[in-house]
């Protein structure tokens, strides 16, 4: 967060953001979406949601699909209306303004390029709409195409390039307009994961360069939590927590989310005085203090094979391996299965019976 | 002895070995012959008979003599009309199929207003000839129910100038519409469907107005296949015959053209003229060909 | 989506609804204008009879409409023969080029395709000779016409029969067969046949489609069918020829609305990919 306003207030600094011929740098602009409410027919996809960006900032909206991400930056882009609330992007509502005089960037899942123009010609597209003389265009193109790493591919079309490649050109056609928001449609979905990691990696270093506002919506919380200052996690139509990546997954604000962002052992217990008592085990709470009948949502990192006598008793069901670590399904004795994340030195082998005992780190818990 | 005889029987095994792998081969190939046979005998042999009978004298010598037909001022002109028909029908139907494509776009493709277009395409498509006459015929023809209508209504006679229109070969434009039309929507909707909705967002986030995005990305894209189509209309209706010769009776285009000279053959000192002509049907359609893929080759480069 | 307007290519509903209106009343004119005149009297404009209609089935009358039916009865062994054609000599071909010789597909679509560009007035005037010597091997009868129309309905029958191949797989799936030990014969008949059975239905239709508005072969080589046969009865009672003309475009109509269907499902089935 810290580093969030700080290169926002760097960027600021050096803004000139207007100009779209000066120096590519963008000044990050404040976004703020309030009680956004989108139908389709009798289906509510968006129920008044509210969003603050700041200036500069990388916001990721996460859900399942169907949750209404994609509706929320469709609504922020212009391209889909809404029914109500307003959209104010630097203070001005634009919920009424089409989406060519938004000036905003927008990069799309996949086949977005214009099929007929080279890179070069589709980072020049924007820049041609905004009348900048053809010197000027071909400069910028260059300089944008430089920056997503592709110089040297300005003259190839769409169907000659890889598809990482194709949407380097995508990010580069959006930005070289210096829009005032950038938005990411599920960018790096079609693409295989290699690349989609490199490319992940780019943007976020692209986006804290330049310093501008940033959406990406996503479906995986693995991206999600590497790339973004902040995540809104959203569910039918809401969004049931916004928090840095730290909060959303050690401090869940709701089943959901600490079901969606990570993997958790759903296990009944009894809260009360700060503890909840699980399989006869006492672990701390996180959060709120609570009491009664919980559900806990126990990490498999907070789970650990044992020899000692407390633990409890469980047949080893399967077991695979992760690269750095492993991770080993295990069915206690009344049936309860649970996840053990553990070194990849250990090698259960299934039908085992073996000890599991909670690591005792504070878990989240929520009223059954 | 045994060596060398079990020598000759491995060289025996071998050679029928390869015999027979070569035997499946050609027997593989043979599968061809059926297709190759009546190919060669219904396309191939036809073809060139027709535009090499040109080439001869009825007494079967080599001449090009017979190429004087193509000064003949009925046989220029039957070429000049059928190219000028064929080519107002193509641009004229190109144009409307394409709106009628872009009208479909807002029908669910699987729906049933789509199905029901797609098969009444390709029912009128296939709708020239006999039946086509006798519906314009009723239509604005000389009893027609538009003919009397606006006649009626307006006093305006359809067909007034020079005789019944649709016996004229400008009225043939009329027609040829009717199946060159639902052609075109058959062969340009694949084309228009391709556009990438993407492409069109993108746009409109990069500043483009909707305008400008028919202008600079729909156009460009769409071209190859307009005029791949609009090439495909006019040889159709360059080389339709049945509804021309049910409602012309003297000829006027080169398809009725080579049936009245097969029948009886009028230009003095030229023989097999409907091979001539033949001929030169064909050398428009390599023509209209060449025009086009040397069109298509601009947008190569950015097409898969 | 109303707020801030459209993007892309898709038009209003409104606007497409006007278009489609009106080309829907454009072309259902002339149809309509044809089925209008099969209820008129002669010679007396406001009049309207089912006189035309009770014609047909009248045995006073039957010498009149004696040609039509010959034309019609020759026109169905026609269909029948050009299927056939399809079937065993086209079908087989382009199986054999998918599973064993790929490389000479490219030729094979050239050659289908090709009547497209080859004008058919063109190919009569060669068919003239061919036909002199098939007269004089089955005589000047007119189911052998159907080897020439045969030729004209290639590009028809190719393209629904090559769409199905490439959408099915045809090489993976006999390969996969043939591993189960399954012989030729059995995976023609019981993976090929049946894989290919919408490409082939439609190929079928489309060929009877374009065998029964055939005119211009059975023209040149005077052969009566269907459309010849209508041809003349024009001149001598238009009324019952716009009535098959009619009949004959509610049957094409109906059978390419089956086709539509059967295509409809390998659509969804090819987007789903």
């Amino acid at each position: 967060m810290t580093v969030v306003t700080h290169t926002a207030s760097e960027a600021t600094a050096s803004a000139g953001s207007s100009d779209v011929t000066g120096p590519l740098t963008i000044k990050g602009t404040a976004v703020e979406l309030i009680g956004l409410v989108k139908n389709y027919g009798a289906h509510r996809a968006l129920q008044g949601v509210s969003l603050d960006i700041h200036p500069g900032e990388f916001v990721a909206l996460l859900g399942p699909s169907g949750c209404g991400k994609t509706t929320m930056l469709r609504a922020l882009s212009g391209l889909d209306g809404i029914d109500a609330g307003s959209i104010l992007i630097d203070g001005n509502d634009v919920a009424r303004v089409p989406a060519n005089r938004r000036d905003i960037g927008m990069v799309f899942q996949s086949y977005s390029l214009f099929p007929h123009l080279t890179a070069t010609q589709n980072v020049e597209f924007g820049l041609r709409m905004r009348k900048v003389d053809a010197r000027k265009r071909v400069a910028r193109a260059t300089e944008a195409l430089e920056l997503v790493g592709l110089d040297g591919y300005g003259e190839r079309y769409a169907h000659e390039l890889s598809g990482g490649q194709q949407q380097r050109v995508a990010l580069a056609r959006a930005l070289v307009t210096r829009p005032r928001v950038l938005l990411l449609d599920e960018p790096l979905s079609a693409l295989d994961a290699k690349v989609r990691v490199q490319l992940r990696e780019q943007i976020g270093r692209i986006q804290r360069d330049l310093g501008i506002t940033t959406v990406f919506v996503t479906h995986d919380q693995e991206e999600a939590l590497a790339v973004a200052d902040r995540v809104a996690v959203m569910n039918a139509g809401v969004i049931e927590q916004i928090g840095t990546p730290e909060q959303l997954y050690l401090q869940p604000a709701s089943p959901f989310v600490a079901d969606f962002v990570g993997l958790s052992n759903r296990l009944d217990g009894v809260a009360g005085g700060g503890e909840v008592i699980v399989q006869g085990s006492s672990i701390p709470v996180l959060g709120d203090a609570m009491s009664g009948e919980v559900t806990a949502y126990v990490r498999p990192e907070d789970l650990a094979f044992t020899d000692s006598g407390d633990g409890m008793d469980a047949v080893i069901v399967a077991s695979s391996f992760l690269g750095s670590l492993r991770r080993t399904t295990v069915r206690l004795k009344d049936g309860t299965v649970l996840a053990v994340q553990h070194d990849v030195q250990e090698r259960p082998v299934p039908d085992d019976t073996v000890r599991v005992r909670f690591k005792g780190r504070p878990v989240a818990v929520r009223p059954r | 002895m045994t060596a060398a005889s079990s020598e000759i029987a491995t060289a025996a095994a071998a050679a029928g070995v390869g015999t027979t792998r070569f035997r499946r081969r050609w027997a593989g190939w043979l599968g061809f012959t059926p297709f190759a046979l009546y190919v060669l005998l219904f396309l191939a042999i036809p073809t060139v008979y027709a535009v090499a009978s040109g080439f001869f004298t009825d007494a079967g010598t080599f001449t090009i003599a017979n190429l004087a037909a193509f000064a003949n001022p009925t046989i220029v002109g039957d070429f000049v009309s059928s190219f000028w028909v064929s080519a107002v029908v193509a641009v004229l139907g190109a144009v409307i199929g394409a709106v009628i494509c872009f009208a479909l776009l807002a029908a669910n493709p699987a729906g049933a207003l789509r199905t029901v277009v797609d098969s009444a395409s390709s029912v009128l498509a296939q709708f020239g000839g006999i039946m086509l006459a006798f519906a314009f015929i009723a239509l604005i023809g000389i009893q027609g129910v538009v003919t009397v209508f606006l006649k009626q209504t307006l006093g305006f006679d359809l067909n007034a100038s020079n005789g019944p229109l649709l016996y004229q070969v400008s009225g043939l434009v009329f027609p040829y519409l009717y199946f060159s039309i639902p052609l075109m929507v058959i062969t340009f909707m694949p084309a228009l469907e391709g556009l990438k909705q993407q492409w069109g967002e993108a746009a409109a986030t990069l500043g483009a107005s909707r305008m400008t995005y028919w202008w600079r990305v729909a156009f460009p894209i769409l071209s190859p296949a307009f005029w791949g189509s609009t090439i495909l209309l006019f040889a159709n209706a360059f080389s339709s015959f049945a509804t021309a010769a049910a409602l012309i009776d003297q000829g006027g285009i080169v398809p009725l053209a080579i049936k009245q000279q097969l029948t009886s053959e009028t230009i003095v000192g030229v023989s097999n003229t409907a091979g001539v002509l033949a001929l030169g049907m064909i050398v428009v359609m390599v023509i209209v060909m060449t025009a086009y893929s040397a069109l298509q080759r601009r947008a190569r480069r950015w097409q898969r | 989506m109303s707020a801030v307007g459209r993007v892309g290519a898709v038009p209003g509903k409104a606007t497409s609804r006007i278009i489609l209106a009106i080309a829907a009343v454009l072309f259902i004119l002339p149809v309509g204008a044809m089925l209008l005149f099969t209820f008129r009297v002669s010679g007396s404009p406001g009049e309207f009879t089912f006189a035309h209609y009770a014609a047909i089935f009248d045995p006073n009358q039957e010498l009149t409409y004696d040609q039509l039916f010959q034309g019609i009865g020759n026109s169905l062994v026609l269909c029948a023969i050009t299927v056939a054609i399809v079937l065993l000599i086209l079908l087989p071909t382009m199986v054999l080029v998918e599973l064993r010789y790929p490389r000479v597909r490219r030729m094979i679509e050239f050659v289908c395709l090709l009547p497209i560009t080859v004008p058919t007035v063109v190919l009569v005037v060669g068919f003239v000779p061919v036909y002199q010597v098939v007269a004089g091997l089955f005589g000047s009868v007119a189911w052998t016409l159907a080897f020439a129309i045969g030729i004209i309905v290639l590009p028809y029958a190719y393209r629904p029969i090559q769409a199905n191949i490439a959408a099915f797989d045809l090489v993976v799936l006999s390969e996969a067969a043939r591993s189960l030990g399954a012989g030729w014969f059995s995976v023609l008949g019981r993976v090929i046949l049946p894989g290919l059975r919408r490409g082939i239905l439609s190929a079928c239709f489309l060929t009877i489609a374009v065998v029964l508005g055939e005119f211009t072969i059975a023209s040149f080589l005077n052969q009566t069918t269907f459309q010849t046969a209508l041809f003349l009865l024009q001149q001598t009672d238009p009324y019952v020829a716009a009535i098959f003309a009619v009949f004959a475009l509610v049957f094409a109509f109906v059978l390419l609305l089956v086709i539509g269907r059967v295509g409809s499902f390998t659509r969804t089935k090819r987007t789903a990919r």
